[in-house]
């Protein structure tokens, strides 16, 4: 099939952008699409490109077959492309969002004084926010992006986000925490260990607190809490910086899915999210889409064909084809086979037109990434996904 | 094999998009038309297991939409509520209030709470013994094992208080590998396979709960014998699909190279899956069942599609 040719490609997008954010619901390449366009624009534009990926799974690391990275950048050597048969105008380089490190490292920048960011990082309950327990990924995601793009390294981050509980869960991240950090009761929460004066209006809920989690945690609690407010105005003006950079013209976002109707569904609803945060869509990509001839009616009738006069075809190839066609009930078999097969395709096919066509109508932006013949594995095949989507030789 | 639906509390999890959802509202249609009490519980807040089941959304409070199969969603301040009321005696909703609101914000930023009262509620089901099995549609591999850490991780931090003896008795619930077992869902390619194996290591280190089957979800049906295959590559050699056209007198080469295509396809996509789940298997325990489900070409969700998944897992599980 012909990929359509996107409207933003991959060398405006440079010229553009600093920031691309890869969204999109889980299991549709997201991934693999985000590190296919930093590949391709380190190879058509002599910029220098991150692909940053904030996932817990090491996926990308799989992809670019880039041992051990973390949260220091590595580059994807130069031999990688000439492997490809590709020669890299750019840099590619590549890491992996790692959660713990990076709120160490925001602790560290934060605190006050030394003294407190090292009582903090030793607090137990600091200890299993970031490391044990779910859910820390999604703000220290756009802080990691933040400070990478403010440090100034890059032409090009390419960040992949990850499965969040709802759709734009990591756009909302930082407000949240500002949220957090500037709320009342958080003061009201920590009062007693400031004071060791309890109010009435907050006697309850220490008894409560302290039947459930007894003292001692409790007071692991308030001074995380205690130590965690003194960091209030570092935090709540990074966050804010944050929110600003995610809505900056410099900054679009990459919507990619499959064709399948509940992760199409899923990027109707980011998209849509998008548009209410007034967030600039750069591209929309359908990954793994079915060739445009298994939704042909003159295939169709073939395969029909194939199902029905199957014996009267096999037989006129075992008397013209050669031996390995000479066995007219095997063939007849293998060709009904292949009919049903295609007639399996051709439902699937006819649902992603359809979804495509009425996706195409309402986004300028579409671009289609063929079902690739194997698993992309490799440099080569990150690129050949890059030629789908921006329609242009890798 | 059948061992599968007679433990007591199963978590299903996997990557995003592999089909998670469906999975566990399968095993739970399949458990209850064996004549089990099976409550389904939604975790993950991208699932929707009541959607699956085509029946309207339920909440905290479990609802029977087939019967014996009952369906709830998690909700983690209810489950407090109902922690409280259960276990402190805290009589009204208005005094409940402003403390669950302060404990929402407590466990926003010091999580674990968030997943103690999720794993507690589901431990708690499974103590009160109303359900003969409870499903969990879990979260993604990138998130269950902070979940299931989670009672580790608090018995560890708390040393005392109503919390260090509740968690006690969910580990041991969940350490049971004849009550408790994790499911894990993937798809024959590489990343959901990669994640599966990942998962089933970290399972081990991490947790108390121990690994009961893997769910190979959208395995595409095998196409051809080997003799198949000899002719099926005769068919699609050089000048074969002009041939074929001709055979069939009115049809197009394009047409026909199509149709070839698909097939290949099909092929192509089984091979590669097959390596992906040989290396699956290679990594694991022999011991633990891989249930094939087949690729639907139809529509793929929805209550038929749930009853197709049932339908390959009951002949996989047997019994």
């Amino acid at each position: 099939m012909t990929p359509r040719r996107a409207p933003s490609p991959v060398d405006e997008l440079v010229a553009s952008r600093e920031i691309v954010v890869a969204c999109g619901p889980g299991g549709v390449g997201k991934t693999t699409t985000a590190a296919a366009l930093g590949a391709t624009a380190a190879v058509r534009s002599g910029a220098k490109v991150l692909v940053l990926t904030v996932d817990p799974a090491r996926r990308l690391a799989d992809a670019l077959r880039v041992e051990g990275i973390g949260n220091t950048a590595s580059r994807v050597p130069a031999a990688a492309f000439t492997a490809a048969g590709a020669r890299a105008k750019g840099e590619l380089w590549a890491a992996m969002l790692d959660t713990k490190q990076s709120w160490d490292a925001l602790v560290r920048r934060h605190a006050p004084d030394r003294a407190t960011a090292d009582q903090i990082l030793a607090n137990p309950l600091y200890q299993n926010v970031t490391g044990r327990f779910a859910q820390s990924h999604e703000y220290i995601a756009m802080e990691r992006l933040y400070e990478i793009h403010a440090e100034g390294e890059y032409d090009l981050v390419v960040v992949d986000t990850p499965p969040t509980r709802n759709a734009l869960d990591f756009l909302d991240a930082p407000q949240r925490m500002a949220e957090f950090f500037a709320s009342g009761l958080l003061r009201w929460l920590v009062a007693p260990s400031r004071s060791r004066l309890v109010s009435i209006a907050s006697r309850p809920f220490y008894q409560i607190a302290d039947r459930i989690l007894g003292t001692q945690f409790l007071g692991d609690v308030a001074e995380f809490f205690l130590l965690f407010q003194s960091m209030y105005d570092g935090f709540v003006t990074r966050a804010r910086a944050v929110s600003a950079l995610m809505r900056d013209p410099r900054t679009t976002f990459m919507v990619v899915t499959t064709l399948e109707a509940v992760p199409a569904l899923e990027a109707r609803q980011f998209v849509a999210a998008l548009g209410e945060r007034r967030l600039h869509l750069g591209l929309l990509v359908a990954n793994k889409v079915l060739p445009a001839s298994f939704s042909d009616p003159d295939a169709a009738a073939v395969a029909e064909s194939f199902e029905s006069r199957a014996h009267e075809v096999a037989g006129v190839l075992a008397r013209g084809e050669g031996p390995e066609l000479a066995d007219a009930t095997l063939v007849a078999q293998v060709l009904q086979e292949v009919g049903r097969s295609f007639a399996n395709f051709e439902r699937v096919a006819r649902r992603e037109a359809e979804l495509l066509a009425s996706m195409s109508r309402s986004h300028e932006v579409t671009a289609t990434v063929p079902h690739l013949r194997g698993d992309v594995v490799d440099l080569s095949g990150l690129l050949e996904i890059g030629r789908h989507v921006f329609g242009a030789p890798g | 094999m059948s061992g599968l639906l007679d433990r007591k509390l199963l978590f299903v999890t996997g990557k995003g998009g592999v089909g998670k959802t469906t999975v566990a509202a399968a095993l739970g249609l399949l458990a209850s038309e064996r004549g089990k009490r099976v409550l389904v519980c939604e975790v993950d807040p991208k699932g929707d297991v009541a959607g699956a089941l085509e029946a309207e959304a339920s909440g905290f409070v479990p609802r029977e939409v087939a019967p014996g199969l009952f369906v709830m969603e998690m909700d983690t301040e209810a489950s407090l509520r109902e922690y409280l009321r259960l276990n402190l005696r805290v009589p009204t909703v208005g005094r409940i209030g402003p403390v669950a609101r302060a404990f929402d914000f407590v466990a926003s930023a010091a999580p674990g709470v968030r997943e103690i009262l999720t794993v507690g509620k589901l431990c708690y089901e499974v103590r009160e013994g109303r359900y003969d099995l409870v499903v969990v549609d879990a979260a993604t591999t990138g998130t269950i094992v902070g979940q299931l850490a989670a009672p580790v991780g608090i018995n560890e931090l708390v040393k005392v208080g109503a919390v260090r003896s509740q968690t006690r008795w969910m580990l041991d619930i969940l350490d049971d590998r004849a009550t408790t077992g994790v499911c894990i869902v993937t798809t024959p390619e590489e990343m959901p396979v990669n994640e599966a194996m990942d998962l089933a290591a970290r399972l081990e280190s991490e947790t108390a709960v121990h690994l009961a089957a893997l769910v190979a979800n959208r395995v595409m049906p095998e196409l051809f014998s080997r003799s198949e295959q000899e002719v099926f590559d005769a068919l699609s050699g050089a000048g074969r699909p002009a041939a074929l056209a001709s055979a069939l007198g009115d049809a197009g080469d394009a047409a026909v190279s199509a149709v070839l295509d698909a097939a290949e396809l099909a092929v192509r996509i089984r091979r590669s899956g097959a390596a992906h789940l040989e290396r699956l298997r290679d990594a694991l325990d022999r011991s633990l069942p891989l249930l094939y489900v087949p690729y639907l070409f139809g529509r793929a969700h929805g209550v038929r599609a749930v009853r197709r998944v049932a339908e390959s897992l009951a002949e996989e599980l047997g019994g």
